[in-house]
């Protein structure tokens, strides 16, 4: 079998319980592939793990059991093949817009002079539209802008995989959908690999290539990869017109409103690998529509019983 | 209509400026006109007792600040004369006060910051010297004058010593307190970007506590021209502190309240010239 881009297997993240309680298990047999240029988001309640997978595949943190892989090594800590957008922006605070994004960039290309850093920045800069406030300090740049800065400095180090850790989680719904839309113009230019969190479902369908749904948790899993076959380029104005949205939409939102507390309780079959169970919405509406049922509306029982955990096996090694 | 808001329109600064002055001159003239007013019991005939010293009072009376005034101005059109070791200039008694507080200060910063950084960094360093650190820190420093005579068996590096150990506790403190104190998501940055120790130290962590470091810093020079003062009234020889205790010596009571002003100008300069470095390095978050 031929490795994906990255690669994670049985990934688990364990606490240890206080004195003769059990361990408390985050999540635990995550297993999925990122295939190159590919953009991925990961939907799932709070506290279901979402952040350690990031921060394990950014190297800041460390699984309990499985392992990571990236373009065939193990990922044992941080590089700058990926980067990391946080979601509190983690800009420097004592240096300007344009410092920050130089500060990433000269980390990337140490050989390169000044000027070249400089004019490498700036293009970021303008590509997500701060041209004019470089010389501000991030205290006086507004959320919105700090995260643009936050998100050039990322794309302008040009990692292999981009990490985004719920980037427009403190954001006005405006501010939101102008960034996604500049997210979206530097991506399809670089066509860089993107894993992201958010909570967002409109935002995950205009932005996603496959969208991962984890289950909750304690003891969660990812449980289902959706297929989002939307054509490219997408608009926030433009996509919700398509026929296939509010199928994908509904069976999203039923997803984390209805099943994500379910599948929790559902038994891992817990031999061998399983990648998430590829569902494609579209087909089962379809499927549900034709047996009378409303299109894209999955809370009648039958969508339920169809959509309900099978692992699928797929043998390793 | 508004007249209360037209008439006291003037800044906040200005009325301030204008009480300030108020206050001087009225704590100045109270002063001055109870100096000048005879004793009780005096006024009218003078006694056998006054008619014998000539007029003169029974017990020395505090200096007026008209004869303060006139003091200070001779001293300071003239504060660098040097007429024999009991007999300098105010300028230079300062200067070699400052001497020894910069260069005691100094050496305390170049040890107290990098021990405080290693201290704020590993958690080990940190449990190792924090018990010597939490006994060396309340000792007085002029009780290790006696230590430090014996030892160094020179004044003048004697009292640059005591300077260096009451101002190297609040730096030590202060910059590990500021570098363990650095926000986790920006050394993350640090990390994701692959920077060396040393480069995460300098460019992340260095700014980061920057502001914390200086607020150290500050305090401690607070404490070093305190201690400067009273240990040079032990070395004696030289420096703002010896000529304090030499007036007092020579019953210049004029000299005495002259220089005590001067130390408290001094100690007002250097905290302003640290407030000054500390907010070139202040960043809002």
């Amino acid at each position: 079998m031929t490795h994906a881009f990255v690669e994670v297997q049985q990934a688990a993240k364990r606490f240890p319980g206080n004195k003769g309680s059990p361990d408390l298990t985050v999540f635990e047999n995550v297993s999925f592939q990122l295939q190159k240029g590919e953009f991925v988001c990961i939907i799932g309640h709070s506290g279901c793990g979402k952040s350690t997978i990031m921060n394990a595949l950014a190297g800041l943190d460390s699984l309990s059991d499985g392992a990571m892989i990236m373009d065939g090594r193990e990922i044992g800590g941080p590089s700058l093949e990926r980067g990391v957008v946080f979601q509190n922006y983690s800009l420097l605070p004592w240096l300007t817009a344009l410092e920050n994004v130089r500060f990433g960039v000269r980390a990337r290309w140490k050989e390169w002079d000044e000027r070249q850093v400089t004019e490498h920045s700036l293009r970021y800069l303008q590509m997500v539209g701060l041209k004019d406030v470089i010389t501000r300090k991030p205290a006086q740049l507004s959320g919105g802008m700090r995260q643009r800065v936050s998100i050039a400095r990322a794309f302008a180090t040009r990692p292999e995989l981009l990490l985004l850790d719920e980037p427009f989680g403190a954001l006005d719904a405006l501010t939101r959908g102008v960034i996604q839309d500049e997210l979206l113009k530097i991506w399809s230019q670089d066509r860089q690999t993107v894993f992201m969190i958010t909570h967002d479902v409109d935002e995950a369908i205009l932005l996603a290539d496959r969208i991962l749904l984890m289950t909750n948790g304690p003891e969660a899993r990812i449980a289902e990869a959706v297929e989002i076959d939307l054509p490219r380029p997408r608009s926030r104005g433009e996509i919700v017109k398509h026929p296939h949205f509010y199928a994908l939409r509904n069976y999203l939102v039923d997803f984390l409103v209805n099943r994500a507390s379910e599948l929790r309780t559902a038994k891992p079959d817990s031999r061998g690998l399983h990648y998430p169970r590829q569902v494609d919405p579209i087909a089962e509406a379809a499927a549900s529509a034709s047996s009378g049922k409303a299109e894209g509306l999955p809370t009648d029982p039958t969508t339920h019983k169809l959509v309900s955990f099978t692992p699928k096996e797929t043998h390793h090694g | 209509m508004d007249r209360t808001t037209t008439e006291w329109n003037l800044s906040l600064n200005v009325r301030a400026t204008v009480l300030a002055v108020l206050l001087l001159v009225v704590g100045l003239g109270l002063w001055e006109g109870l100096d000048r007013a005879p004793l009780l019991g005096g006024g009218g005939e003078l006694s056998e007792y006054e008619m014998l010293m000539g007029g003169a009072d029974e017990r020395a009376r505090m200096p007026p600040p008209s004869a303060i005034i006139e003091r200070a101005w001779t001293e300071l059109s003239n504060p660098f004369y040097d007429a024999g070791p009991n007999d300098k200039g105010i300028g230079i008694q300062l200067g070699y006060s400052l001497f020894r507080v910069l260069s005691g200060y100094l050496a305390a910063a170049m040890i107290a910051i990098p021990v405080g950084f290693l201290i704020g960094m590993s958690p080990l360093m940190y449990k190792a010297l924090n018990p010597y650190i939490q006994v060396l820190r309340p000792i007085s420093p002029l009780a290790w004058m006696p230590l430090a005579l014996f030892i160094i068996r020179d004044s003048e590096a004697s009292a640059i010593f005591v300077i260096f150990i009451c101002s190297i506790w609040p730096m030590l403190l202060n910059t590990a307190f500021g570098v363990a104190g650095v926000r986790r998501d920006w050394v993350n940055v640090a990390r994701t970007h692959e920077l060396s120790p040393l480069k995460t130290a300098f460019k992340v962590i260095l700014p980061a506590a920057a502001p914390t470091i200086l607020t150290g810093m500050r305090i401690s020079i607070g404490i070093a021209w305190l201690v400067i003062v009273a240990a040079e009234m032990l070395v004696g020889g030289t420096g703002i502190g010896y000529y304090v205790w030499n007036e007092w010596n020579n019953l210049d009571l004029t000299s005495v309240i002259f220089s005590i002003l001067m130390i408290g100008v001094v100690g007002m300069l250097l905290d302003l010239a640290l407030s000054s470095i500390a907010r070139l390095v202040t960043y809002q978050e």
